[in-house]
């Protein structure tokens, strides 16, 4: 057997797994979009409608709000755990990555025992003589949820990118007389800036299209993921949820192809 | 006189540097510390309360295991399935993967790198999405929407990516092409490169790929929720359906036997993705 044969066997199981399970599938999700009453105009709907529209603005804005947020943590924290050597260090860092793996599930729960009603900060605000403060369910508690996924990607991501600046910048700058201030406004951040695009977009699209968290703390919080829920589900409106999911899915797949083309290579989304 | 006035204004300027540094250092900490904190105090807090007698009492109400003996006795089915299916997805990942992602780096061209752009793409595209497009192409056979295999395909699908990703990744590394040309030349079959050869020395690719596709089918839920029925629910479905209607202790028992499965399986990538840096530092 040639070479080229061999490899030709290796290929074909997983390009079989590939077109019959997610290539047709998806086909057929675009197809069904269009099956509506409204015919392919279904697509314009997520835009035209405006339940749809306020879903989907919703979404973004929270999606945008939760990534700026998540970067700024992150940097700080990034450029501290890279800067600085102390006992304890590792463990630091191991405690802020660990919760890599957590599906979206789990961190909605987080979020409940946090700022539920038997939550921390409830009994916390009570004993302090206020009201019980609960808002797992709420889109504070959604935000919350989301920082919670995102910060230890993020954190990996910018922490990496502080170990390969160049400290002879820095130098030259501080040289040249540029205070702390202006070595980070002008040298540090400028240059962890595919960095930040990088795992921004991650952060964005993982938070457009995350379901777990979302399904376990809402229950009347309107982002895209719940409304293609129970479009589906509860209004067996297969035609518009099919419409939805493919609209989610451009806009995460935009901001990962955007962020990959600036940063050079793969990321991806999860959660 | 004048000399030893600037002397000291020079030393009390230097030490303002030194007490400013100090609590910039003191700053950064603490805010690190209270970030690790968000991430940390509630996973405690979930741990303590799976093992708490009555959580609204407190700790004081006594440590008991009974609810992680009733999860495991109301919840036990979910586990052993999602134990099995992350299993399966790893056995079909590994035989699907590994020689795909030994074609693809060996063929290399323009095909290759569309092929794997094409599986990479589940990664970009919300489970949800996934799940709905298999449920909408596959979802009317009876006999195979009501079985576990249904799962397993949304299973595979999703984590295939990472299992072929982090192989190609190896490959690369040890630049294979020559060891596979040397072995060639001596005259081994392709299989028995392959078998020989290759897989030999892919195996660190292998291993990570294969702790992260366990990893991810035992957790997943965005695919899941949607492909699961009644008689087919995994552990973060079930994990879903006591967070939604269960008790916050046994909730919460339940998923402290989540963190005892996945857990380890964390430490050891970490573990894996510190011994592959030269000096041993963890990303």
């Amino acid at each position: 057997m040639s070479l080229k044969t061999f490899l030709r066997l290796c290929l074909a199981p997983l390009v079989a797994v590939v077109v019959a399970f997610f290539l047709l599938p998806m086909v057929r999700l675009i197809l069904v979009g269009a099956t509506g009453p409204l015919g392919l105009s279904a697509y314009a709907a997520i835009l035209l409608e405006p339940r749809y529209r306020a879903t989907l603005f919703n979404t973004v804005v929270l999606a945008a709000a939760v990534t700026a947020a998540t970067i700024a943590i992150a940097t700080v924290a990034g450029l501290f755990l890279q800067r600085h050597r102390f006992p304890g260090r590792a463990l630091l860092v191991a405690l802020l990555t660990f919760p890599l793996a957590f599906p979206g599930v789990v961190v909605g729960f987080m979020i409940i025992l946090l700022a539920g009603r038997q939550g921390l900060i409830g009994s916390v605000t009570a004993a302090l003589g206020g009201e019980r403060l609960v808002f797992a369910y709420s889109i504070e508690g959604l935000f919350l949820g989301y920082l919670y996924f995102s910060i230890p990607r993020v954190i990996l991501t910018i922490m990496a990118a502080v170990e390969k600046l160049d400290p002879s910048l820095e130098e030259a700058a501080r040289a040249l007389g540029a205070g702390p201030w202006a070595v980070h406004r002008d040298v540090i951040l400028p240059a962890l800036k595919p960095a930040f695009l990088a795992s921004g977009a991650v952060a964005f699209a993982t938070a457009m299209g995350a379901f777990g968290t979302a399904f376990t703390l809402a229950t009347n919080i309107d982002v895209l993921p719940m409304l293609i829920y129970t479009e589906f589900t509860l209004s067996a409106n297969i035609a518009t949820a099919a419409a939805l999911s493919v609209g989610l899915g451009l806009v995460a797949w935009a901001a990962l192809a955007t962020a990959r083309s600036v940063a050079g290579r793969t990321v991806a989304a999860a959660g | 006189m004048r000399r030893e006035k600037a002397h000291r204004a020079a030393r009390a300027s230097g030490s303002l540097a030194s007490l400013r540094r100090r609590l910039v250092f003191a700053g950064q900490l603490l805010f690190t510390l209270a970030v690790a904190s968000f991430l940390v105090v509630p996973a405690f807090l979930s741990i303590l309360a799976g093992v708490t007698a009555n959580y609204f009492v407190g700790i004081r109400s006594g440590v008991t295991l009974q609810w992680v003996v009733q999860v495991l006795t109301l919840y036990g089915d979910t586990i052993m399935r999602s134990l099995v299916i992350a299993l399966a997805t790893l056995a079909a990942t590994l035989l699907v993967g590994v020689p795909a992602a030994y074609a693809l780096y060996r063929r290399g061209g323009r095909l290759s790198r569309l092929i794997e752009e094409v599986i990479t793409l589940p990664l970009a595209i919300p489970g949800l999405a996934i799940a709905l497009a298999l449920l909408l192409t596959y979802g009317g056979i009876p006999e195979f929407r009501r079985s576990w295999l249904f799962i397993l395909v949304g299973h595979v699908v999703f984590t295939l990516p990472f299992m072929v990703r982090s192989v190609i990744a190896v490959l690369a590394a040890i630049d294979v092409k020559l060891l596979d040309e040397s072995a060639a030349s001596l005259g081994a079959s392709a299989w028995r490169r392959f078998r020989d050869v290759i897989v030999p020395n892919a195996q660190p690719g292998i291993l990570a790929g294969a702790l992260m596709v366990v990893t991810l089918s035992l957790g997943e839920f965005n695919l899941t929720w949607m492909l699961h029925t009644p008689l087919t629910k995994t552990l973060p479905v079930g994990l879903a359906d006591s967070y939604a209607s269960m008790r916050l202790e046994i909730a919460s028992a339940y998923t402290l036997v989540f963190f005892v499965m996945i857990v380890p399986l964390l430490v050891a990538m970490q573990w894996i993705a510190g011994r592959g840096r030269p000096n041993g530092e963890r990303r």
